[in-house]
């Protein structure tokens, strides 16, 4: 199908077709101050090549792509993507972000789901893993919402303070006109999540935490596991880094009921906070209350592999508003993207590449504290740590960085104001020692 | 689907216009669905019921039916509390196609027994689906 505007022939015929003589006496029925007077403030018409070179000075104008080294995660990793990822992805039959609606003609969109729900299912350690959902925040609402359907009366859900402050401002956006209450539980002097606030909350449908945390610190998800458990709410574990459960127990084994994350490290690249990926999972006895839809394999009458969209009875299409979510599509592209990635490297290449991106950041926090770096916490981090620079302006060095093409952390003031003059660094697999010398360098300066 | 003369009814239950039959024995009540409801839903995969002890008023959503095709709301006929739930349904959800007289879902303690005549009579229920 072709999304192209009409020509003003085809208006012309039409408006005659029903008897109108132009389109401001078909809208005649809109009142005047409804509509808006005048032109449209659109700019001039550009050709096609001016068009071109003012998109390449706006992406240009952003310090991300080749030309930068972006030293920030912070739920948006700067990691290398494989050109076999590309080469594939540019078959233009995977090139749209829907299931059709008759979705089992579409036998290889309903494999590729299924490959990726499996992949996902694996890397989280859950039992099954939907199709996906829009991003780690958007993820993260479903998560709470379900836990509130499987909770029936309950009311009210914890999340950690340490979760993405994006993460916590759209699960706001999502529980609060439908009448829930978020409790924010504090970060402990360890930065990690404190529980304690735990005991004099009752009717809890769940707590979520994310690790690694905002701060870039591996949580103790089995304790935290064990002690939200035993406050008899659903224990929800995001994360915006996948990547670490290459190296660190994932949250099947920590006893998550619901996994739920951004996917965007797995081949996606940062193009101004997007597209993003929302990996979800849970455990197989909270199947029936998990949002989004879900690809199973089957055998057809003749015995047959085949996939089928299944449970699609509790979707939106078919169950209005009872539905379990009102997303009943997915991140299509994306999906695919990311089981190609996690398909290229393998159980043992993801493994070697979270140690590479945990080596490297334990170098780059040796080396920032060789120069009078203090990295806060003595908590167990991956790859992201918070930094201060006691006695001294990082300021002026950050600057002389960024405009040597090195983006040196992300201050952390405007998500909480307490750590304000600290810096969030993630360093991944695509720094290399002379540009963490370098930043060390100019902090020295 | 079956045609109307080929629908079973059961003369000594009581009827909702959602299709769910009461049946009163001793101190409680049982509720099921009719044979009308199985047909139309077709082959019932999943059963989705409260908690013993839950209390409910007329006309409450206390369950879901899960079929190929739909999921449908189950809507308790009379306020009570619920005093057990049929838990074969959720290993064998089928029972409710082969014999959906013979399988209930919930047995409740109502609060006001005498809701029961309120609510349609076999003759009524079969007329209703006449329309």
């Amino acid at each position: 199908m072709r999304y192209l505007p009409h020509t003003d022939e085809e208006i012309a015929a039409m408006l005659a077709m029903i008897g109108r003589s132009s389109l401001d006496e078909l809208f005649c029925s809109i009142p005047d101050d409804c509509r808006y007077q005048g032109e449209m403030p659109l700019p001039e018409v550009l050709s096609e090549w001016q068009l071109e070179e003012h998109f390449t000075d706006l992406g240009q104008a952003m310090a991300v792509g080749d030309r930068h080294k972006v030293l920030i995660g912070a739920g948006s990793a700067h990691h290398f993507i494989p050109e076999s990822i590309r080469a594939l992805l540019s078959r233009s039959e995977f090139l749209t972000a829907y299931t059709p609606y008759q979705p089992e003609i579409a036998q290889g969109t309903l494999q590729g789901i299924y490959e990726y729900q499996t992949l996902t299912a694996r890397l989280l350690g859950m039992d099954v893993a939907n199709a996906s959902m829009y991003d780690g925040a958007s993820a993260l609402a479903e998560a709470l919402l379900m836990a509130l359907r499987i909770g029936r009366k309950k009311t009210r859900v914890a999340v950690a303070g340490s979760i993405h402050p994006h993460y916590r401002q759209v699960v706001r956006t999502y529980l609060g006109p439908a009448g829930y209450e978020v409790v924010e539980l504090p970060v402990g002097p360890d930065g990690r999540c404190d529980l304690s606030a735990l005991g004099a909350l009752t009717e809890l449908a769940a707590v979520a935490v994310q690790s690694p945390n905002f701060f870039g610190v591996i949580e103790d998800l089995e304790l935290l596991g064990q002690q939200i458990h035993q406050s008899g709410a659903l224990f929800i574990v995001s994360f915006s880094e996948p990547l670490a459960f290459g190296l660190l127990k994932n949250p099947g084994e920590c006893g998550a009921d619901i996994a739920c994350g951004e996917g965007q490290s797995f081949g996606m690249p940062r193009s101004f906070g997007g597209a993003a990926l929302g990996m979800f999972a849970c455990r197989e006895q909270f199947v029936r209350n998990m949002p989004g839809r879900l690809v199973g394999e089957t055998l057809d009458r003749e015995g047959r592999r085949g996939f089928v969209l299944t449970l699609a009875t509790r979707e939106q299409h078919i169950r209005r508003e009872k539905a379990t979510s009102n997303i009943c599509s997915n991140q299509g592209i994306c999906a695919l993207t990311a089981a190609m990635y996690m398909a290229s490297l393998g159980g043992s290449g993801l493994r070697r590449l979270a140690r590479l991106n945990y080596d490297k950041a334990r170098y780059c926090q040796d080396r920032l504290g060789q120069v009078g770096g203090k990295t806060l916490w003595n908590s167990p981090v991956f790859n992201e740590f918070v930094i201060e620079f006691p006695g001294r302006d990082f300021r002026p060095a950050r600057q002389r960085l960024l405009a040597a093409g090195i983006v040196a952390g992300l201050e952390l003031g405007r998500f909480y104001p307490e750590h304000a003059g600290r810096y969030l660094f993630g360093i991944t697999e695509t720094v290399d020692r002379a540009v963490i010398d370098r930043v060390a360098e100019e902090v020295e300066k | 689907m079956k045609a109307f003369s080929e629908l079973i009814f059961r003369e000594d239950l009581r009827y909702t216009e959602d299709h769910e039959w009461v049946s009163s024995a001793a101190e409680h009540l049982q509720v099921g669905v009719s044979d009308y409801a199985q047909d139309q839903m077709g082959d019932i995969v999943f059963v989705e019921l409260p908690d013993e002890g839950a209390v409910f008023a007329k006309g409450d959503q206390f369950g879901t039916l899960e079929s190929v095709k739909a999921v449908s709301e189950l809507y308790l006929p009379i306020g009570g509390e619920i005093i057990a739930v049929n838990t074969a349904l959720s290993d064998s959800p089928e029972l409710i196609n082969a014999d959906p007289y013979g399988t209930w879902l919930v047995r409740i303690k109502p609060t006001d027994p005498g809701e029961i005549e309120k609510l349609l009579t076999v003759d009524a229920y079969r007329q209703m689906l006449q329309g």
